[in-house]
């Protein structure tokens, strides 16, 4: 699907420090009704910080998070964690360790946060539920316990958890990366079939070729701002920028 | 040695009340208002609130670092001298929950800690408050790290409340002093005492293994 051309998500002037590291220094960036967009960058370009700001995981110190239709978040040093918690009525965050509950059942996972936050009835959720698992391959694991559940089939029980929040953008924190390589595939095959339904994401990656594949808009960053942005093809295959040029290079072609 | 023999099974029945009517009830009662105090002692402690923290760290201190016989002590003996007489049975309640509530805080906070950052996150973004997150999804998990270190503490607990004899409860060693002092057979009264909290250990630690595999079902094999 094509994005529309309704903002769905704004995001501008972001700043944040660690003590004496500043992450990120003004941070913009946009993203579509439908629309995929990857963060790329390198380790330490703030890229992860700036998406856990999506969800008011992060509290930055100074900039702005708006939903169209609100809510909008205005960030400033010391702001209570509780203001941001309004952005997770429209976002929900894929992690890249899953953080699965571990005392709870897969279905249990899934529903905890629809049941006893969102209050929907019970019933409607856990078919709900059922039906997502299933369309990850995974109706067979609804009673087993995350433990007993492969990398990449865990992940994808997070990606179900994530949409049963029914969220307007899907935040994903390099969800393949703590995989092994054999299980990559199966997380992305999901991720982009999201994405080819139309769901607007949010992707924080390495993985360049699935970016390439996937995202419809690039935004790479470095030293905490944004370098470069344009369509995934633009971006990652003729880079305007030289610090692109060569973060795309070294990942593309890394001997 | 007839005489030891019956003796000793004359005093069973003396022993086994007190440890029925004392011993557990005492312990009981104290490991649960423990737990309670533990538990609001461990929150404050991991509090952001630097004075919320401090009172805890404080008390944990006091707690930790003076001999329970003293506590006792100070409750029971002390206490009248402002005006304030406990009697023995809740004066030992008092202080056998107050030292369980130092000891057992810092393991429901180490257990707190231990599970990961990640969990509140998830947590969070799922929307929960940190209340609900913390009553659904962390301290569930920390039940599990924390089960084995207070049940040791429990398993202490039953062998302290014979501090409570000091106090003039009658409790399961109490009764044993008592029929020493007109037996004045020390060692035969004082090795069934002994044997008996064997028993009631034994019991316990069996109990916790139960409690604990339980626990487990979750964890990867």
């Amino acid at each position: 699907m094509s994005p529309s051309n309704s903002a769905l998500l704004s995001v501008t002037a972001l700043h944040k420090a660690f003590g004496e590291n500043q992450v990120l220094e003004g941070i913009d960036f946009t993203v579509h009704s439908g629309e995929v967009v990857a963060l790329i960058g390198p380790s330490g370009s703030g890229k992860t910080t700036a998406l856990r700001c999506l969800n008011g995981l992060e509290i930055a110190d100074a900039g702005t998070v708006g939903f169209a239709g609100g809510p909008e978040v205005s960030f400033s040093a010391g702001m209570k964690p509780k203001a941001a918690q309004i952005l997770r009525k429209r976002s929900a965050m894929v992690f890249q360790g899953h953080h699965l509950f571990p005392h709870l059942t897969v279905l249990q996972n899934v529903s905890i946060g629809p049941i006893e936050v969102q209050k929907r009835p019970k019933d409607q959720v856990l078919a709900q539920a059922k039906k997502l698992l299933a369309r990850v391959g995974l109706e067979a694991k609804a009673d087993a316990y995350p433990n007993s559940l492969s990398g990449g089939q865990q992940q994808r029980v997070g990606i179900v958890r994530a949409l049963m929040q029914q969220p307007d953008l899907l935040l994903f924190d390099e969800p393949t990366s703590a995989l092994d390589p054999e299980l990559v595939g199966e997380v992305l095959t999901v991720i982009k079939e999201l994405a080819q339904e139309g769901w607007s994401m949010v992707l924080v990656t390495h993985e360049l070729a699935f970016a390439r594949d996937v995202a419809d808009t690039v935004v790479f960053m470095d030293g905490g701002v944004v370098v470069e942005t344009g369509p995934a093809a633009k971006v990652l295959g003729t880079p305007a920028n030289p610090r692109t040029q060569t973060f795309v290079q070294r990942l593309l072609h890394p001997f | 040695m007839d005489s030891k023999w019956q003796l000793f099974l004359d005093s069973l029945g003396p022993l086994a009340l007190g440890a029925i009517t004392a011993t557990i009830p005492l312990a009981l009662i104290s490991m649960a208002l423990g737990l309670v105090i533990a538990l609001l002692m461990a929150l404050m402690r991991i509090s952001k609130n630097r004075v919320i923290s401090s009172i805890a760290r404080i008390y944990i201190s006091i707690i930790r670092g003076t001999p329970l016989l003293v506590q006792l002590f100070v409750i029971f003996y002390g206490m009248p001298s402002v005006g304030l007489t406990i009697d023995p049975w809740p004066s030992a309640i008092i202080a056998f929950s107050l030292n369980i509530g130092g000891y057992a805080a810092e393991i429901i906070r180490a257990a707190i800690l231990s599970v990961p950052q990640g969990q509140w996150e998830a947590g969070y973004t799922l929307g929960m408050s940190r209340t609900r997150t913390l009553y659904r999804l962390i301290l569930p998990q920390a039940t599990r790290v924390a089960v084995p270190p207070l049940s040791n503490s429990f398993i202490s607990l039953v062998k302290d409340t014979s501090l409570a004899s000091t106090i003039l409860v009658t409790e399961m060693f109490r009764k044993a002093q008592e029929i020493t002092a007109s037996t004045y057979e020390f060692l035969l009264l004082y090795c069934e005492a002994a044997a008996i909290y064997w028993v009631i250990c034994l019991v316990l630690s069996a109990l916790q293994n139960s409690v604990e595999g339980r626990l487990e079902k979750y964890v990867a094999k």
